[in-house]
């Protein structure tokens, strides 16, 4: 089924009531910002130069400002589709909270506000890279990709993998090798994550048409490939300590926690649960990714700054 | 007489939230003004 087929009146396009201010920070998907302004906070923490803790403060903002304003293109854009998700169905849009010329307006202002302000406070570089991450997350990935291919998160996790580069950019005006190793570890770590939660929630997308890898290949291929990214994943996320680029601390740390990574994502491997609701491995897994993800930036964090 | 009623009701609630959009639209715009003045403040006192 096209998008285009799926483009119905469900979505008001101006509602009796004006939208609540709390619909429209809802719009922003709070929740998934905290891990996006955590990695270019750490990415911003771990440059070798100071940054002066108002433009720090400032480019942080920038980047929160920027990906809430890529989490509204993206409901705007996917608004019918999250009124047929369980999941995604009371979001302001499909709950009829607020009309989709709102959403936009305020989506692209926001958008326009964040880069704008991150050239002007902190350099273009920075802005350049923030510009990348909101149009590649709407474009590529919100757009194009999703409703087309089970490979869309592979691709489109690359939005989700800037903020530690801008985060770097902002601080040094400047693309070292250290903030890359951390682009290319979010971006593999993005398919293991998604897919886990995608794996007992994989009605809900089957319902929208969405080509999620559990919906089109099914639950065993998915676990498979859940494994073969982890051990990339690992490779690139402990590989800084080899080459120098962190102290002891952070190898360590890598090293343990990536090791426990492998071991779950091997239990989703080695899983033939059929019932989403047992489904305890890949639950596991998601919730186990999260953390990972807030620990091993934390510890690049502690090592550059208590230990290095 | 219910319709008149519910399209009071109705009036309210638009101007309740319409307020509320505004006290929030206002403190936006005084932070706004603040880090725009502290960023200045930053950008004069290291010569940039």
């Amino acid at each position: 089924m096209k998008m285009s087929d799926r483009m119905t009146t469900t979505v008001l396009t101006h509602p009796a009531m004006p939208a609540e201010w709390r619909d429209f920070l809802a719009l922003t998907k709070p929740r998934v910002m905290t891990l996006v302004v955590f990695t270019a906070l750490c990415g911003l923490l771990a440059a070798p130069t100071a940054i002066h803790p108002v433009l720090g403060f400032t480019a942080i903002l920038c980047v929160t400002l920027g990906a809430g304003a890529a989490g509204a293109l993206n409901q705007w854009y996917e608004a019918d589709i999250d009124a047929l998700m369980t999941r995604t169905a009371g979001r302001p849009l499909p709950a009829g909270r607020m009309d989709r010329q709102s959403a936009l307006h305020f989506a692209v202002g926001l958008a326009v506000f964040s880069v704008v302000l991150m050239g002007l406070a902190i350099n273009l570089l920075a802005a350049a890279i923030l510009t990348a991450s909101i149009l590649f997350y709407v474009l590529v990935y919100t757009m194009w990709l999703k409703p087309r291919t089970p490979q869309n998160i592979v691709i489109g996790g690359a939005a989700g993998a800037f903020p530690p580069l801008i985060g770097w950019a902002a601080a040094t005006g400047r693309i070292d090798l250290l903030p890359v190793l951390l682009f290319a570890l979010v971006f593999l770590w993005t398919p293991p994550h998604f897919w886990a939660l995608s794996l007992f929630v994989r009605t809900d997308y089957a319902k929208a048409g969405v080509p999620m890898l559990p919906v089109v290949a099914g639950p065993r291929v998915t676990r498979q490939w859940i494994f073969l990214y982890s051990v990339p994943m690992a490779v690139v996320a402990i590989a800084p300590w080899p080459l120098g680029l962190t102290g002891l601390f952070y190898g360590v740390a890598a090293t343990v926690l990536n090791a426990l990574f492998l071991i779950l994502a091997a239990r989703v491997g080695l899983s033939r649960v059929v019932d989403q609701a047992a489904m305890t491995a890949e639950r596991a897994l998601f919730r186990y990714s999260i953390l990972y993800l807030f620990l091993i930036f934390s510890a690049l964090v502690a090592d550059r700054w208590w230990l290095g | 007489m219910a319709g008149v009623t519910q399209n009071h009701l109705d009036q309210e609630e638009i101007r309740r939230r319409q307020r509320s959009r505004s006290r929030v639209t206002a403190l936006l715009l005084a932070a706004i003004v603040i880090l725009f003045f502290a960023i200045s403040i930053v950008k004069i006192a290291t010569g940039q």
